[in-house]
């Protein structure tokens, strides 16, 4: 195989496993979304219906990013280290909610809670907590989302002596790069409630569709803002994203929006959910077509980001037993907890 | 209009670097630890209620998977913590070891996904798997465990003995032989020493929560089991580990000699080296104060023979020494205690031997297991301490010093400051969470 097809397929791992976390690890960060803002009576059973929903998965979900940073450092060495220094703050930001998100998961679900007993110490913990948890899982998407932005915009630069240098003082402060944040946000809110709506029942469900449908119309909207956007500040990339390889890819993303949304309305959930999934993994896709050529766009192409070709194919080969192993075990996993049958078993 | 960020050799961030990778190593360490140990015991006290069917054992698997999950998720977000902070903070040194080693990080990535989906399982399923199957999950996720941990250890080896890869002259990797690492001994040697730690840290510290609670008069079987499977753990483990610690002296002093002689706080070349008990290196005149020392002894740890003539530090470029005093006070830490646990091990056999039950009707025997709750976490964090600062001031043992790999970012202090306010905080809260699940009766809780 040419050192460019070897190249291609690392960069297709590092997306794929992009596209596994958006949809899985998102609608865990969505599930946070939709406990810090959960309202009305049946308030707390909303937060517990998500905590239950997350409960089994959100470790696993959450390796999904692991793994996208191990095959970038790996695969691309050379880029990496300007990627990060590029994006310094946004990813320790990131970082930060990342730590408290899980953090707060696990102290909230394992410490006392309001049910087991009255005090009022033990109810503080667990609001104080859930309000960590909450906002932790609303800010790390969001700066995710923006620093994705700017490396699509240009805005990290890498001079000839490896030098990074950014654009801008502060880069993911610009329309572009904050729409790119709030699209991932309402993204993962959307997955999230699409979700959740499989995952419970009666009036509780009829609350996880109402939001889904609202967090439908923002990513819709956002979506379209953030084309607009992209035109403005970061046009070859929006010239990337409408060239004839890839626009179509993003017009069966908007297909399956549009199912999902479809689904939704009709209460066809098992279909909202596939749908949903569909449509982030395929406006990945498009991203991913549309972005192919660079790791850091201007400065570092794949190609020169790239490290020795050994490592690579070490890689690559690795991923046969690796993934033999993990789908069955996945698998066993998802079936266990979120089959409809285990559904059925436990209400 | 560029802003520059100041170029690489401006080094104002390499204090600040290093003391955030410490405290975030130093925090996921300990959660690691607990994340290959605890599930040994857990899957243990299953395996003997599947055999005998006495509930406390099924209570104590129930308590531990609960501790497991909490911690292993502290564990996992400072560990993805890490993996951003090697490139955030170290750009150059992971430019290298991306490249060379990467793929052991790829998979660890796997072992530590099996683990994840294991541990969910294992959590969640008490009443969603069969019994058997059930404690399979837990047998998957004692191994993967020790697995993900045992490929880490292979990049630390690789840092400390880099083989299989080639730079130009710019520093840049040219190629690589990515199976070379497999065929190292260094590997070999720290992954098991550094298993065994994790298994001695973890049961020593079980047996002392249980033994604090059977002092304050909670002598039913519950604790009692629970001493007894975390002591009997603990003990084989640390009467195992000057084995491995025997393996990795002898390698660390063909060679890392600089780390070696540090160690041991040698100065002199000689011949019938002597071994320091205690003592305080003074680094200035060359001479260890307050130390008993063991003529010949180190020549004979180092080579089986005590006559063999031993490198000091003396004969060591000094720009290439460590933190001498650093070194060896840790060292002298980590084996003072590893000794002690030995005892108090040998000490728990005995007892059993001759009173069985009875052998916790001792108040000193249970207030000696109280009281070296943490020596193992204390042994362990030594240990590494050992490991890593002996290496100094290389990052990448002989290809990159630790100064030139840092970040060229100027502003890592608030981020020091930040994320350490941050850790402290984890600390605390964990902590009260887990007297908080000790406390609370067995058999409430919405997992079961």
């Amino acid at each position: 195989m040419s050192d460019q097809t070897i190249v291609s397929l690392a960069a297709l791992v590092a997306l794929a496993g992009l596209m596994a976390y958006a949809v899985f690890g998102g609608a865990d960060f969505g599930g946070g979304v939709w406990s810090l803002f959960a309202t009305g009576p049946r308030k707390e059973l909303q937060r517990r219906a998500v905590a239950e929903a997350m409960g089994p998965v959100w470790e696993v979900n959450h390796v999904w990013l692991i793994f996208v940073i191990v095959v970038l450092f790996t695969c691309f060495p050379r880029g990496f280290g300007a990627l990060v220094t590029g994006l310094f703050v946004p990813l320790h930001l990131v970082l930060v909610g990342i730590i408290l998100r899980g953090a707060a998961f696990v102290f909230r679900g394992y410490g006392p809670s309001p049910a087991a007993s009255e005090n009022a110490r033990a109810s503080g913990h667990y609001a104080r907590w859930g309000t960590i948890f909450g906002i932790a899982s609303v800010i790390s998407p969001l700066l995710l989302g923006a620093a994705f932005g700017a490396l699509t915009a240009g805005e990290i630069r890498v001079d000839p002596a490896g030098r990074v240098r950014s654009a801008s003082p502060v880069p993911w402060l610009h329309v572009y790069p904050i729409s790119c944040g709030l699209l991932a946000l309402s993204t993962c809110a959307y997955l999230a409630a699409v979700f959740l709506v499989v995952e419970t029942t009666g009036q509780l469900q009829e609350d996880f569709r109402r939001r889904a449908i609202f967090a439908g119309t923002a990513t819709a909207s956002l979506a379209l803002f953030t084309l607009v956007a992209a035109r403005m500040e970061a046009k070859w990339f929006f010239d990337q994203l409408t060239a004839p390889m890839v626009w179509p890819v993003i017009a069966a993303g908007m297909i399956a929006f549009a199912g999902s949304a479809v689904a939704v309305f009709a209460r066809w959930n098992y279909a909202a959910r596939w749908f949903a999934g569909a449509q982030t993994v395929l406006m990945l896709l498009g991203w991913g077509m549309a972005h192919r050529q660079y790791l850091i766009y201007p400065d570092i192409p794949l190609a020169a980001a790239a490290g020795p070709r050994e490592t690579i194919v070490f890689l690559l080969i690795s991923l046969v037993p690796g993934a033999t192993l993990l789908i069955p075990a996945l698998w066993l996993l998802f079936r266990t907890f979120k089959s409809p049958s285990a559904r059925t078993m436990h209400s | 209009m560029l802003t520059a960020i100041p170029s690489l050799l401006g080094n104002s961030s390499l204090l600040p670097s290093r003391l955030q990778m410490a405290v975030t190593l130093a925090f996921h360490i300990t959660f690691a630890a607990v994340g290959i140990g605890l599930p040994l015991l857990m899957v243990i006290s299953e395996r003997l209620y599947l055999r005998t069917g006495k509930v406390h054992y099924r209570s104590l698997a129930q308590k531990w998977s609960k501790a497991t999950a909490v911690l292993f998720a502290i564990g996992a977000v400072s560990g993805t913590a890490l993996s951003f902070e090697l490139g955030l903070l170290w750009p150059r040194y992971m430019q290298i070891t991306g490249a060379a080693v990467g793929h052991l990080f790829g998979l660890e990535g796997f072992a530590f996904f099996l683990e994840a989906i294991f541990l969910g399982l294992y959590i969640y399923g008490w009443d969603r798997l069969p019994p058997k199957g059930h404690f399979w999950c837990g047998v998957a996720i004692a191994f993967f465990g020790a697995l993900s941990g045992w490929l880490v250890l292979g990049v630390n080896a690789w840092m400390q003995l880099p083989v299989g890869v080639q730079l130009d002259s710019a520093g840049n990797v040219t190629s690589v032989n990515p199976f070379a690492i497999f065929r190292t001994y260094a590997w070999f040697t720290m992954a098991l020493h550094s298993t065994l730690a994790c298994y001695i840290a973890v049961s020593f510290a079980v047996a002392a929560v249980y033994a604090a609670g059977y002092l304050k008069g909670r002598r039913d079987d519950y604790h009692r089991f629970a001493i007894r499977i975390a002591m009997t753990v603990g003990t084989v483990v640390a009467l195992l580990q000057p084995i491995s610690g025997d393996l990795i002296a002898k390698f660390v002093y063909r060679t890392q000699p600089a780390k070696f002689a540090a160690m041991e706080a040698h100065f002199e070349t000689s011949r019938y080296a002597p071994a320091f008990i205690g003592g305080i290196p003074d680094v200035d005149s060359g001479t260890v104060r307050f130390a008993i020392p063991l003529p010949g002894v180190l020549s004979f740890l180092a080579t089986g023979d005590p006559s063999s003539e031993i490198k000091g530090l003396n004969d060591i470029d000094r720009s290439l020494w460590p933190n001498v005093a650093l070194v060896h006070v840790s060292f002298q830490i980590m084996v003072g205690l590893g000794v002690v646990l030995m005892i108090l091990g040998i000490w728990f056999a005995l007892a059993t031997w001759r009173a069985g039950a009875g052998a916790l009707d001792s108040q000193r025997l249970l207030r000696a297991i109280v009281l070296c709750g943490p020596a193992g976490f204390i042994a362990l964090q030594a240990g590494w301490i050992v490991t890593e600062c002996g290496r100094q001031p290389w990052v990448i043992n002989g290809i990159l010093k630790t100064a030139e790999g840092v970040t060229p970012y100027p502003h890592v202090w608030p981020v020091f400051i930040g994320f350490s306010a941050l850790f402290v905080v984890l600390s605390i809260t964990t902590i009260g969470l887990l007297r908080y699940l000790a406390r609370s009766p067995v058999g409430s809780g919405k997992q079961e």
